[in-house]
């Protein structure tokens, strides 16, 4: 493993701007039907060598976000406004030559489902050797090999004969493990992961999502970790995004948003997951109705047609003006600090044991 | 769609609970591989289901947990008799119905309904609502007091949608509504026992809560009981009162809520709930377990102890004797577990994790001499 790993101190920018950053991003598609406001305003920070988590429920623009920093998105029919700065580099109005130079080298992806992301018609080898020719420059020999290693660093057994199987060949943990190694093949600075363990089972999943944060720890990546799924990011994210219909209405660590949630949605979430440990006599707590359509986002706060909470807000604010979520930790909601801090305490928490 | 409707005009002549409603001894399917040019011929089975016992008790839920391709979709099909099993014997209310033909089951179909997991699958586009929910006592013959449409309406408003959207089709439903139809439709023939397979994984995180608790409500107001199949442990176990632990198609443990998650013995089931994430930044205090692998085919099976290639505690008697389903030294009444070598009923943080994943053991071995 000797090629794998970065130049231990790599001068990094002291008290700079992040690694990535995402300000008021607006991602819209035109359909039929109207305009989908499929991201609403969206901004987060990414340092390197840390995971941000970003969970919601499909439809909340997750998958979309990602897409637009990736530059994935059909131009003919999406619009996108707003800022993206990775490393220094502003991606919105880039070229689309730019973007290909940077995909797969500097900021790379892990899809979710890995028999449709992976193409059948070429060996693994070949699709990860690929990326590798491609931007490093390298020999066909000299990827087939960096391939065979990289199968060997994600763990799959006797990689030098594996490499020439089709994805067909492989299991389905096996063709995950494949797309990490593909991924990671020219040792990137983001990883962008759309619930890269949903189709997987939960033993796999455990040894996958381990994998993800022991190779974060040897090369130093930032790690974008797309979910639904909160047990999920407890253990592999340091930082949290919530979103909801297209915006993100809460952030913070991952401790704040799994231990002292402020927003009604996040202690929504939390009340209709059931837990290992708690008491089975307490019925879940599911949020009421069902996510809103984004081609109409009801007005001011998105979530106020699901929230218990709007009789607690003075005045219509809920429904006529749309909260502004802070920089830093902060939810995007009317209530004011002390009364989500007793709602919290009073109300949500005896029902989270 | 409150939450608070009432199920108070339900009749409930209901076998006491306690009493076994279905009981299943041995049960195989087996699916034939054919192959061959011109002539086909049998070159193998996929052994999805391969000997498995359990019974159900009246208005009790048994969960059943495992992997994909462990068989415990085959195991609910079986059950309802959607396939015919290859061996083994399947009992309702003391009558067998293993090979029973299609007349004879009609009178037993009424009494065991299935809910799908794929709820823009199970309901038919082109019937509406209201004829969906009204198949089930078309077909068998049932007239209710005040006509089907009155029971169809009170139907839709237990499970929590509105009674006048009779008329409408699935498409103008959400996922988790249509969820709530497929649960009127099984509660359509007022059944005894439900076989939900994986009723809530096709749904979000919030919407799922609803539907566990409508099932919920179901399951403890009517005294129906529940055959529940899914992969979530937590969802499971928030669920059912008794939960079976399944590994390529055999039952590997079975018990009550306590034993299995509180006191499970065997590696396997230590396995999984260690897998099993929860969304506590401080649950550290539990064991870490990391399997090498994925579940083998069920084609080929390995000998003996189906999960001794990936088992830590693996020996030569685990490949040559097959472990019986017996009660342990120490468990509770009715916990059965199949082990050679079980492990300590406790699922606290060993000294030493075992990490079986050959690129885990890696990196962490490296991280742990470097610093």
């Amino acid at each position: 493993m000797t090629i794998l790993t970065k130049p231990e101190a790599e001068p990094v920018p002291q008290g700079s701007e992040h690694f990535l950053s995402v300000r008021d991003l607006y991602v819209q598609f035109a359909t039929e039907d109207g305009t989908v406001k499929a991201v609403d305003g969206l901004s987060f920070d990414l340092d390197r060598g840390k995971t941000l988590g970003i969970v919601g429920e499909s439809g909340s623009g997750k998958s979309v976000t990602n897409m637009a920093i990736l530059g994935l998105h059909n131009p003919r029919n999406t619009t996108i406004a707003g800022e993206i700065v990775l490393d220094g580099q502003e991606l919105t109005g880039a070229s689309p030559k730019t973007l290909e130079k940077l995909r797969g080298k500097k900021m790379s992806m892990v899809f979710q489902d890995s028999l449709t992301a992976l193409s059948p018609y070429y060996t693994v080898g070949r699709q990860i050797a690929e990326p590798y020719m491609k931007h490093m420059g390298a020999s066909k020999k000299e990827a087939r090999d960096r391939a065979v290693e990289m199968l060997r660093r994600v763990g799959i057994p006797q990689p030098q004969t594996r490499v020439d199987d089709y994805p067909h060949q492989f299991s389905g943990g096996m063709r995950q493990r494949a797309m990490i190694a593909m991924a990671l093949v020219c040792d990137p600075d983001l990883v962008i992961a759309d619930e890269p363990t949903t189709a997987l089972d939960v033993t796999v999943q455990a040894q996958i999502l381990d994998l993800l944060k022991d190779l974060q720890q040897e090369s130093g990546t930032s790690i974008i970790l797309i979910t639904h799924d909160l047990g999920v990011i407890a253990h592999t994210a340091d930082d949290v995004v919530v979103m909801y219909a297209g915006r993100a209405v809460e952030r913070g660590t991952v401790r704040d948003i799994l231990k002292t949630p402020e927003h009604p949605y996040a202690w929504g979430l939390l009340g209709s997951i059931p837990r290992l440990s708690s008491s089975v006599d307490v019925p879940l707590a599911p949020i009421p109705g069902s996510p809103p359509s984004l081609l109409n986002p009801p007005p001011g706060c998105p979530f106020h047609t699901r929230c218990a909470f709007v009789d607690q807000v003075e005045g219509d604010r809920c429904r006529t003006e749309r909260p502004v979520l802070p920089e830093g930790r902060g939810s995007a909601c009317h209530l004011t600090a002390d009364q989500k801090r007793d709602i919290f305490i009073e109300q949500i928490q005896p029902r989270l044991r | 769609m409150s939450e608070q409707t009432t199920l108070d005009k339900v009749p409930a002549p209901r076998p006491a609970s306690g009493e076994k409603l279905l009981e299943v001894t041995g049960l195989q399917k087996y699916f034939p591989i054919n192959g061959g040019f011109i002539f086909q011929r049998r070159v193998g089975d996929v052994r999805a289901v391969d000997g498995v016992d359990f019974h159900i008790n009246a208005g009790e839920s048994l969960g059943m947990v495992g992997e994909s391709g462990c068989g415990k979709s085959t195991t609910g099909r079986l059950v309802t008799r959607l396939l015919e099993p290859t061996g083994g014997k399947v009992s309702y209310a003391g009558k067998d119905i293993t090979h029973s033909s299609r007349k004879e089951l009609a009178p037993i179909r009424s009494e065991i309904q299935m809910i799908f997991q794929d709820p823009y699958a199970s309901l038919n586009p082109r019937q509406t609502v209201g004829s969906i929910i009204a198949g089930p006592m078309e077909i068998n013959g049932i007239n209710p007091t005040g006509g089907r449409e009155r029971r169809v309406r009170e139907l839709l408003e237990i499970v929590g949608l509105n009674p006048e959207h009779y008329n409408r089709f699935p498409h103008e439903f959400s996922g988790g509504q249509r969820q709530r139809i497929g649960v009127a439709r099984a509660l359509a023939l007022d059944p005894k026992l439900i076989v939900a397979d994986e009723p809530v994984s096709a749904l979000d995180v919030s919407i799922q809560a609803q539907v566990v608790n409508l099932l919920q409500k179901v399951q403890q107001e009517l005294g129906i009981a529940f055959l529940f199949i899914a992969h979530d442990l937590a969802i499971v176990r928030h669920f059912s009162q008794r939960i079976a632990v399944m590994y390529l198609g055999k039952i590997v443990e079975i018990g009550d809520r306590e034993s299995i998650y509180g006191g499970p013995r065997h590696p396997y089931t230590h396995a999984l709930l260690s897998s099993s994430p929860e969304a506590d930044p401080d649950d550290d205090g539990r064991e870490r377990i990391r399997l090498a692998g994925d579940v083998p085919s069920p084609i080929n099976p390995p000998s003996g102890c189906r999960f001794r290639t990936r088992c830590w505690k693996a020996q030569d008697k685990c490949a040559t004797e097959e472990p019986p389903l017996v009660r342990l030294g120490g468990n509770a009444e009715g916990h059965l577990t199949a082990c050679h070598f079980p492990e300590e009923p406790t699922i606290e943080a060993r000294e030493e994790d075992i990490v079986l994943d050959p690129a885990l053991a890696a990196i962490e071995e490296a991280a742990d001499e470097t610093p």
